[in-house]
């Protein structure tokens, strides 16, 4: 498995463990609606597994994005940046958020694989 | 309150997360739709994104439309409503904005008053000339509390004779949907004497806005063209018999429309069938009213505000004011008046972001060398304004245009610019 989810409707894809890919859901972008705004991480911050990396604005509602993982953020979206709109358009593709050199790989194995989020989506 | 009809089921719920995007406004709810704790402009979970009541809500007529329309619904005021539609809040702004759009406000309160002292009775409750409104006539006005305050704000029409004699009452009434049990416990407890107070729950409210609206509407009755801004009266629309004003929540040119509730469905896919028209949500309601400049009742006004310092007093006519033939003799006529001839402490203004970043309602305001400066009490991204706008409580001597206020947003401070409104130019048909 190389993308897996949190609870909070995140992805990280692990295929470069120097530069694991962070985004939102399907599911929370369709939540949100019309991204307007995102509020990156500084590259070069190391954040805990669970902190606030970041924000998300679609017209009428804000978003934390956590650290899906700990570790050191190494790349942010600038495109992003310039079109929020790619969060609703492309989320688990152009529209990504962070790229984050994963500390402990034990915290990516703990995330939802695509099943288990599937389950947990089908609760709501 | 008469009882519910037979298709609104449960009872009242408050909700706080939910916005009026409504009507011209209700005291509940806050500024996000989802998620967010307003009152510190902090974000939350995407987790806690589109976390639906499981508290038995309000229905309106056209909740079965909505859902076959694939709406997303909210609690709101109560009511299950629909806060936006497949295209999306951008899209719906941008149909409102350049053709037509079709709400449905049917939460909100409509009622009559009948008698012939009924508008001599309504003056003791709100500073707004409502003896001199001629016949056809619409007027947007206030409840007001001894402090000054405001209770409520609402649109008040006085039918035609004919028009009256049918049904509408000398004065008809549209008030917010979280404040309508109050309103009319207000009416009947200090006017109920004078005149008689008929809520009009049997009745849905359709609002029609945007520049094409007139195109669509006229086609189901040429009548409503000859009808100009903030008039109104009866017209006969695919075969139903309906009120309708010239008047809205959006800037935009439009109508709205009273429609028995067995017909509203009827109505609504007449309306949905025109080709100009589209369906709208709360969420555009917002985003439009808050271009347009306009208040939302629990938001930017409130029993805290006077209607001075929420720049109101143009809805003040000179026969209610101090000096008028009709001065005060309702609640809070000293501190409105007071307000009005030595200005208000602080004033409601309009806000422009520097940045794209939205300041929402909540965020406190700083001057740049520090010192607090206010709160916003609405704020987006304006999808036709293309900026961040907002509106503010500021100290009056930081009202002028261009005046440089810091929101702070999660910790950072963010310049913005008190700037005129209505952020959107008005397109009324005067």
């Amino acid at each position: 498995m190389t993308t897996m989810y949190t609870p909070d409707h995140e992805w990280i894809n692990i295929e470069d463990h120097d530069a694991a890919v962070v985004g939102i859901t399907h599911h929370a972008q369709d939540a949100l609606g019309d991204v307007v705004f995102v509020d990156l991480p500084e590259v070069g911050k190391t954040l805990k597994k669970g902190e606030v990396a970041g924000v998300v604005e679609s017209v009428k509602a804000a978003a934390d994005l956590y650290m899906p993982v700990s570790g050191e953020v190494v790349e942010i979206n600038t495109a992003l940046k310039d079109d929020p709109s790619l969060a609703n358009s492309d989320p688990l593709g152009a529209g990504w958020f962070f790229k984050v050199k994963v500390a402990d790989m034990a915290e990516f194995d703990q995330l939802m694989d695509p099943p288990a989020y599937d389950a947990l989506l089908k609760t709501l | 309150m008469p009882p519910e009809a037979a298709h609104r089921r449960g009872k009242a719920h408050r909700n706080r997360r939910w916005p009026n995007l409504s009507g011209k406004a209700d005291s509940e709810g806050h500024g996000f739709i989802e998620g967010g704790t307003p009152g510190d402009g902090h974000p939350c979970p995407l987790s806690k994104l589109a976390r639906m009541s499981d508290t038995p809500l309000l229905q309106t007529p056209l909740h079965a439309l909505h859902l076959e329309l694939g709406a997303r619904m909210v609690p709101f005021a109560g009511y299950a409503m629909p806060v936006q539609y497949p295209a999306g809040l951008m899209a719906e702004h941008r149909q409102c904005r350049e053709s037509a759009a079709l709400f449905d406000v049917s939460h909100m309160g409509q009622l009559r008053l009948e008698g012939a002292d009924a508008a001599a009775a309504l003056e003791t409750l709100v500073p707004v000339d409502v003896i001199g409104l001629a016949a056809g006539r619409q007027r947007y006005a206030f409840f007001t509390n001894e402090a000054g305050g405001l209770l409520d704000d609402l649109m008040i029409v006085k039918p035609q004779p004919a028009d009256a004699a049918a049904g509408f009452g000398d004065l008809f009434l549209v008030v917010n949907a979280g404040c309508k049990a109050e309103d009319i416990a207000h009416l009947q407890a200090h006017i109920g004497g004078r005149c008689r107070v008929v809520p009009m729950p049997e009745r849905a409210l359709l609002a029609l806005q945007g520049p094409m609206a007139v195109d669509a509407l006229a086609r189901l009755n040429p009548g409503v063209a000859d009808l100009v801004f903030m008039s109104g009266g009866r017209f006969v629309l695919d075969g139903i018999d309906c009120f309708v004003t010239r008047s809205g929540y959006t800037g935009e040119d439009g109508f709205e429309i009273s429609v028995p509730e067995a017909q509203a469905v009827q109505l609504a896919r007449a309306l949905l069938n025109e080709p100009e028209v589209k369906p709208a949500g709360l969420g555009a309601r917002d985003t439009l009213r808050l271009e347009a400049g306009l208040c939302l009742y629990g938001h930017d006004i409130d029993t805290g505000t006077s209607p001075i310092e929420a720049g109101l007093q143009w809805a003040i006519q000179k026969v209610r004011r101090a000096g008028g033939a009709r001065a005060g003799g309702y609640p809070g006529a000293a501190v409105i008046d007071r307000h009005l001839a030595d200005g208000p402490p602080r004033k409601r203004v309009g806000l422009l972001g520097v940045e794209r970043m939205p300041v929402r309602e909540g965020t406190a305001l700083f001057t740049p060398d520090g010192h607090p400066a206010g709160t916003v009490c609405s704020g987006t991204l304006g999808p036709s304004v293309n900026r961040c706008i907002a509106m503010a409580y500021v100290p009056a001597a930081l009202a002028e245009p261009g005046t440089e206020l810091h929101a702070e947003v999660r910790g950072k401070r963010v310049p913005m610019h008190v700037a005129p409104m209505p952020f959107h130019p008005h397109r009324y048909k005067r």
